[in-house]
């Protein structure tokens, strides 16, 4: 997996998420597209995965997605690189499937170890997972990712100020900064002042990062590795598009949680060039 | 039989739990405890104080508690939540019902000062509906113990059993009347009394207080069926069917809302498979004030007295 080719992946992962959403025609591709250069650069490069799956995830970087909704992008992700059959994001969102609308460990799907939908509970459930690595004296990291506007829900601030506290500096935890949700811009529905000010006030180490710049992922990335292990945990604010890689998707709120018909997936097949990897 | 069941000594049940946490801690290293500020309330500090890097201190953030639990599972650990049951249940239920019941992760969450026996703090901490709103998550295991003794053994017991567990217990010193040595099986109905004319089915504080009827109610001639049914989910279907199909009526006796609780457990059982005449001792459906816990079980219809009358009536309904 160490070579695969980053940004011919991530068109692929955009084409399965457009082609997932269209399919059952419902969904979430506007976060999806937004977080895939990042979550294809998390899986083939930067974490340290082992092969296979098992729950507990001894022995290898472990992540966690926090903002649910974005479960195609989370499943071609996983698919692509190897946890089930690719064949399977056929059936996502559709009955007896184990792509649920929203992650979920119910139906066993690899890859996934907590199920998220209902916002601002990832973090908690990072936290502690980062320290039963400590416990385990696994050396290896937990990463998570999360939405700017789910950053309103207060469960979040218990986990920042508990990971301070109790200095869970093996965790780096990414926020989908794309100032959008359901009902517009986040300035506008709630908020969130300066992320970074507020991060660093509770305790933790911010950098940023261009989330659709896959040379800047990689580089911003490797800086968090390398800060880990130094008494803090990491928050990467992560600026995107939503949409990112569909034009007529990106910088709005209107495709959070709507799916293309058949002509807006034509055009946005076209955009996305077939690959080597192939559809599913 | 009845007879022979004596009150041991009065002890809190929170202390069993303190008791059990800290043995269920030594026969496995994969224990861990964790609290949202209230570690003495919860009888920790001998836990703590053997196995201070298997503690967790949250502050008072339940919600995250609840996430951190889960994730600790994820690596092996066996986490158990400490806090009151108000704050382990309703503050919390969305926290439980994702990221632990729908997750199904091994975590045990337990809940002390459950229930009108919490006394002067009065109903915002009086939690009524925990067990009706815990047992209605699948695959959550509901487990209300009677005494010290047997909160100690749950306590114990819960580390094997693999899957989220809701343990309640309570604040005050209570009759210990069970043996100290038992062996806690999860899902199985203890059956303190053998008899014939009425059931009377309870769990936690009240199973006491259902001794005490059936002693009553036997000097008067009436031969009590007398179930402590520790566990309200897994549910023993088999001992309830058992006990109605015998007796022919049933008193459910619980420290709880009259809605969702022990009581409507075995009203389910029995509407299907042997519905008989039966009788409710519980909250009737309202909150809890201040004041003392006798104070509080009289008022609201939850004591000795309470549950004789409610099995002379069951017997009655049965007779007429």
């Amino acid at each position: 997996m160490e070579n695969v080719n980053l940004k011919e992946m991530a068109t692929q992962v955009r084409r399965d998420i457009v082609r997932m959403v269209h399919k059952v025609q419902s969904g979430h591709p506007g976060g999806s597209l937004g977080c895939t250069d990042f979550l294809t650069a998390l899986y083939f490069q930067i974490m340290n995965r082992k092969p296979g799956f098992d729950m507990d995830g001894v022995g290898e970087d472990i992540f966690f997605l926090s903002n649910g909704h974005i479960s195609p992008v989370f499943y071609s992700v996983l698919a692509r690189s190897g946890y089930f059959p690719v064949s399977e994001l056929g059936t996502f969102r559709h009955i007896n499937s184990r792509l649920q609308g929203h992650p979920a460990t119910h139906e066993h799907l690899p890859g996934v170890r907590i199920a998220s939908g209902s916002l601002g509970q990832g973090l908690s459930v990072a936290c502690g997972a980062a320290l039963a690595k400590k416990m385990n004296n696994d050396t290896n990291l937990v990463y998570s990712l999360h939405g700017d506007g789910e950053l309103q829900e207060g469960q979040n601030w218990e986990a920042i100020m508990f990971a301070a506290h109790h200095k869970i500096d093996n965790l780096i935890s990414t926020v989908d900064f794309n100032g959008q949700q359901i009902d517009g811009p986040t300035d506008k529905v709630m908020g969130l002042g300066s992320l970074r000010d507020k991060f660093e006030a509770f305790g933790w180490q911010v950098m940023e990062m261009k989330g659709n710049v896959m040379e800047d992922v990689l580089k911003v990335m490797a800086d968090a590795k390398a800060a880990t292990g130094k008494g803090k945990p990491i928050c990467v604010l992560m600026h995107t598009g939503m949409g990112a890689g569909v034009p007529f998707m990106e910088g709005s709120h209107e495709w959070h949680g709507i799916a293309p018909n058949d002509k807006q997936l034509e055009e946005a097949l076209t955009i996305l060039p077939v690959t080597t990897f192939g559809d599913y | 039989m009845l007879e022979d069941i004596q009150i041991l000594n009065e002890k809190e049940t929170r202390g069993g739990f303190g008791e059990g946490i800290l043995e269920a801690g030594r026969r496995n290293p994969n224990v861990v405890a964790l609290t949202a500020d209230l570690a003495g309330s919860l009888k920790l500090n001998a836990f703590i104080k053997e196995f201070p890097d298997r503690f967790i201190q949250c502050g008072i953030a339940e919600a995250n508690m609840i996430g951190v639990a889960a994730g600790l599972t994820i690596g092996g650990k066996i986490p158990y939540t400490t806090t009151f049951a108000n704050f382990s249940t309703s503050r919390v239920y969305d926290q439980i019902r994702q990221s632990v019941a729908y997750s199904d992760k091994n975590v045990k969450i337990c809940a002390s000062h459950a229930g009108l026996t919490l006394g002067e703090d009065g109903a915002t901490h009086q939690v009524l509906e925990d067990i009706g709103m815990m047992k209605m998550l699948p695959g959550m295991a509901v487990v209300v113990p009677c005494d010290f003794n047997q909160t100690k053994a749950a306590t114990i017991a819960i580390a094997e059993y693999h899957g989220p567990v809701y343990l309640r217990f309570g604040r005050p010193k209570w009759p210990n009347f069970t043996a100290e040595d038992q062996v806690f099986e999860l899902g199985k109905a203890q059956v303190l009394a053998e008899g014939t004319d009425v059931s009377i089915i309870a769990c936690g504080h009240m199973v006491w207080r259902s001794v005490e009827a059936a002693k009553i109610l036997a000097a008067k001639g009436i031969s009590v069926d007398l179930i402590n049914m520790h566990t309200i989910k897994p549910l023993d279907e088999a001992a309830i069917i058992k006990s109605l199909t015998k007796t022919g009526c049933v008193v459910t006796a619980e420290e709880h809302q009259i809605n969702g609780g022990l009581g409507d457990s075995v009203a389910n059982v029995a509407s299907r498979n042997c519905a008989v005449p039966h009788e409710y001792v519980a909250v009737m459906d309202t909150f809890g004030e201040s004041g003392t816990p006798n104070q509080l079980l009289d008022k609201y219809g939850l004591t000795t007295a309470h549950i004789v009358a409610a099995a002379e009536k069951a017997i009655s309904r049965k007779n007429g």
